[in-house]
């Protein structure tokens, strides 16, 4: 469909390049394992570049746990466990404060760190991922003397030694969703950051040190897959994992019969709901922020645009506007909207998933933008003519690739929302008040966003229905998954 | 003049509200005590599970979507229903039993009681306890609410057969789902009254499903269903429990692992963990201005 033509449409305005100077950040060479308070040589593990994406140079050099690695990281957490659980609620909380306030300090060079192991633009990193991890950490430090307001006045005792598995798409902010709820509660970490994206990580082992936090009460252990099936397989209390259905459902087999407490936090395929009452030119933006937000590399991204019959060609039209001013490219660039795949594999996955989409019958548009020529890159896509049992419209894709699907009636919009085997977020677009608490209420999903999309707050609890995963993040329910409760 | 020649009652399922035979028509004997030949009974089939996971899936919407209040009173009505009969439930109960078993019949029955009102309290309790408003750094009215987390699968232990069955069964259905159970397999009887129970109260055909029959044939069968939500297995057979888990992790159910609950105190004193076990949180964004 071409885009509308108008005198304005035809004014270019472009921008010259801002680029985010990394002067300031201050990276090692190479990083050990973050065990018992120390960084440490791996002993069955390996030594790897970390890549930066968007130009696939070398950030710096990790080290990848062995299973080895990772029973001595449980051990360090195992031996710090009683006296981190017996400190005073109002001792613990100032050791987690202490964490808030130096990510805070060091924000900058954590949002750089992150768009450059990353690939997730500036923007985001400086204004989304970095202060809300601070946050996180703030709002539970606060916990720390108040955990039993917090589970309805039962008496609590944390797990003890939990195993943490974060993913690479909101690398710091995943790890402090899971540390700052977990240590406040009284337990010791293991956390494994993802495989591609390990600095921020380091980074916050260095604040721990800074925050004279006790040895061992946080072990960060890098590595891939195997390293996550070591740490859970490893003599831990409790598992936490955030990534994709499919390990997730590995780690719950895994489990099984052992009475180890799990919470999962996992894939989606969220419908972004848009009713011909909405505030059209503002839905728009909402679409654009719940699927190009951080490349889609969001588990809770609107991938599925369910648009009333009525204005879906108006919607269409305006969105597709709309993603031709998007701006791809340099993560490190702060006029940036959509930066680098986060690796090669990602980048094949999504393509696969958009050939399937176009060989199925839909129609695919990508916005004709200039790509750099090194890293990993994928033009904003829209499909079109789309059916519910076409796998775009079915499988997660975790790229910028949204699509489209029209609805009559509120009835079979809800019917098509919930026709899912995933129920994480879900995002409802209309002005009139009484119908967007119905349809609200109406949705299978953990989280639903009316008239905005991707809102985060750590107040606010976060999890999914079904295959989407249990337990919640945020809020006082954020504190029941590192309880024990009688 | 001879003698009145009993009525004898046949045994059924209780699916969709109805009471059926199985599908399979097969059968069991239930024993009493001394092995003596009670009463026959359904001896339910995987193609029953199926029928009834149905039948609680059609009936899920619905009773989620009737007022806490008229949930609470729904289940206050069973709690009567079970009280008016519970004499005659005990007195056979207490004869499966055998001599010195009519009193601890009595005191189970009370107590299943009692937890159905204890639970009939929670359901316009549960999200003052576990939801509120979430005070987030945007213009949001941001808050969170529990929501049913669909149908539960209960595996009700051996023993206590009714008060074991009645306190994984009243958490489910005060949060606000629907129920399908595999009750107890060595004292069927007592369950199966209490479907007549249940039959002659309020509580609406398919929200409760109770099957009897071999435990290792309907609970994986269960377990394994890809529509159900959650399961809570009171058992107390960890082979069982781990193939349940493996099954869970299929679909990702939700697993709760509990022992039987033998007095009203075991099935009360934890109710909040009971309830989280088959409770969602939804946390909605709704703009405030602009």
């Amino acid at each position: 469909m071409a885009a509308t033509d108008t005198p304005r449409t035809r004014i270019t305005w472009d921008y010259a390049p801002a680029p985010e100077s990394p002067d300031h950040v201050r990276l090692r060479d190479s990083y050990g394992l973050f065990i018992g308070g120390a960084f440490v040589d791996p002993r069955d593990g390996q030594r790897v570049p970390s890549i930066n994406p968007a130009t696939e140079e070398p950030v710096a050099e990790v080290a990848f746990g062995g299973a080895q690695d990772v029973a001595a990281a449980v051990e360090a957490a195992r031996a710090a466990q009683p006296r981190w659980a017996a400190l005073p609620g109002r001792e613990r909380a100032k050791y987690v404060f202490r964490i808030a306030r130096l990510i805070q300090e060091r924000a900058r060079e954590l949002a750089i760190v992150e768009s450059l192991d990353g690939g997730k633009p500036i923007r985001e990193s400086r204004d989304v991922d970095i202060p809300l991890a601070a946050a996180h950490f703030f709002h539970y430090a606060g916990w720390a003397d108040k955990l039993r307001y917090g589970v309805a006045g039962r008496e609590t005792a944390p797990y003890g030694v939990v195993g943490q598995v974060v993913p690479w798409n909101f690398p710091l902010l995943m790890a402090a969703w899971k540390l700052a709820p977990a240590l406040a509660c009284g337990n010791t970490s293991v956390l494994k950051p993802a495989e591609t994206t390990p600095l921020t990580a380091l980074l916050l082992a260095e604040i721990c040190q800074e925050a004279e936090l006790p040895d061992g009460v946080v072990n960060i252990v890098p590595g891939d897959g195997t390293t996550g099936a070591a740490v859970v397989r490893s003599d831990v209390d409790k598992v936490a994992f955030t990534g994709s259905t499919a390990v997730g459902k590995d780690i719950q087999a895994a489990l099984a019969g052992r009475g180890v407490g799990l919470t999962l936090e996992l894939g989606g395929k969220s419908a972004n709901v848009i009713f011909e009452d909405a505030a059209l030119d503002q839905a728009v933006e909402g679409i654009v922020q719940g699927i190009f937000f951080n490349q889609g590399h969001v588990c809770c991204a609107g991938s599925r645009l369910l648009i009333q019959e009525s204005v879906a060609d108006e919607v269409t039209a305006k969105l597709w506007d709309r993603m031709r001013l998007l701006r791809v490219g340099d993560p490190l660039d702060k006029n940036t909207d959509v930066g680098a795949i986060n690796s090669a594999e990602q980048l094949e996955r999504i393509e696969a998933l958009v050939e399937a989409g176009v060989e199925e019958g839909a129609v695919r548009r990508s916005v004709a933008c200039d790509l750099p020529e090194r890293g990993w890159w994928f033009a904003p896509t829209i499909f079109t003519e789309v059916a519910p049992a076409h796998r775009i419209a079915v499988e997660e894709i975790f790229g910028p690739v949204v699509s489209v699907l029209t609805f009559r009636t509120q009835a079979e919009a809800i019917e098509n929302a919930n026709n899912s085997r995933y129920g994480l977020a879900a995002g409802i677009w209309t002005d009139k008040g009484s119908k967007a608490f119905e349809v609200a209420r109406a949705l299978k999903a953990g989280v639903i966003w009316q008239n905005t999309y991707n809102k985060f707050d750590p107040t606010a609890a976060f999890g999914g229905y079904k295959e989407s995963g249990f337990g919640r993040e945020g809020g006082a329910a954020g504190l029941r998954p590192y309880l024990r409760v009688s | 003049m001879s003698p009145r020649l009993n009525v004898r009652k046949t045994y059924k399922l209780y699916v969709g509200g109805a009471f059926v035979r199985s599908e399979s028509g097969r059968y069991d004997r239930a024993l009493g005590a001394d092995d003596e030949h009670l009463a026959n009974i359904p001896r339910a089939s995987r193609k029953d599970v199926r029928d009834a996971m149905a039948a609680a899936r059609k009936a899920a919407g619905p009773w989620a979507a009737r007022t806490a209040y008229n949930r609470g009173q729904i289940l206050y009505r069973a709690a009567e229903a079970l009280e008016s009969r519970g004499d005659e439930l005990a007195a056979r109960v207490g004869e499966a039993r055998g001599s010195d078993g009519a009193a601890s019949a009595a005191a189970e029955i009370a107590a299943a009681v009692d937890v159905l009102v204890h639970y009939a309290g929670w359901t316009d309790k549960l999200p003052a306890v576990l939801g509120g408003v979430n005070p987030v750094a945007m213009p949001y009215l941001s808050f969170s609410l529990p929501e049913p987390t669909g149908v539960v699968g209960v595996i009700a232990p051996d023993e206590p057969p009714l008060l074991g069955l009645v306190a994984e069964l009243a958490p489910a259905l005060a949060a606000g789902n629907t129920v399908v159970a595999v009750i107890s397999e060595r004292w069927p009887l007592p369950a199966l009254d209490f479907a007549e129970v249940l039959g002659v109260s309020d509580v609406p055909g398919g929200v409760i499903n109770l099957l009897s029959g071999r435990r290792a044939e309907l609970a994986p069968a269960l377990g394994a269903h890809r529509d159900l939500n959650a399961i809570v297995d009171a058992a107390g057979d960890p082979e069982l429990s781990a193939d349940l888990d493996r099954l869970a992790a299929e679909t990702v159910k939700r697993a709760r692992h509990a022992p039987a609950a033998t007095s009203y105190e075991a099935a009360t004193d934890d109710a909040l963990a009971r309830l989280e076990a088959v409770t969602e949180l939804k946390t909605a964004w709704h703009p405030v201005g602009a």
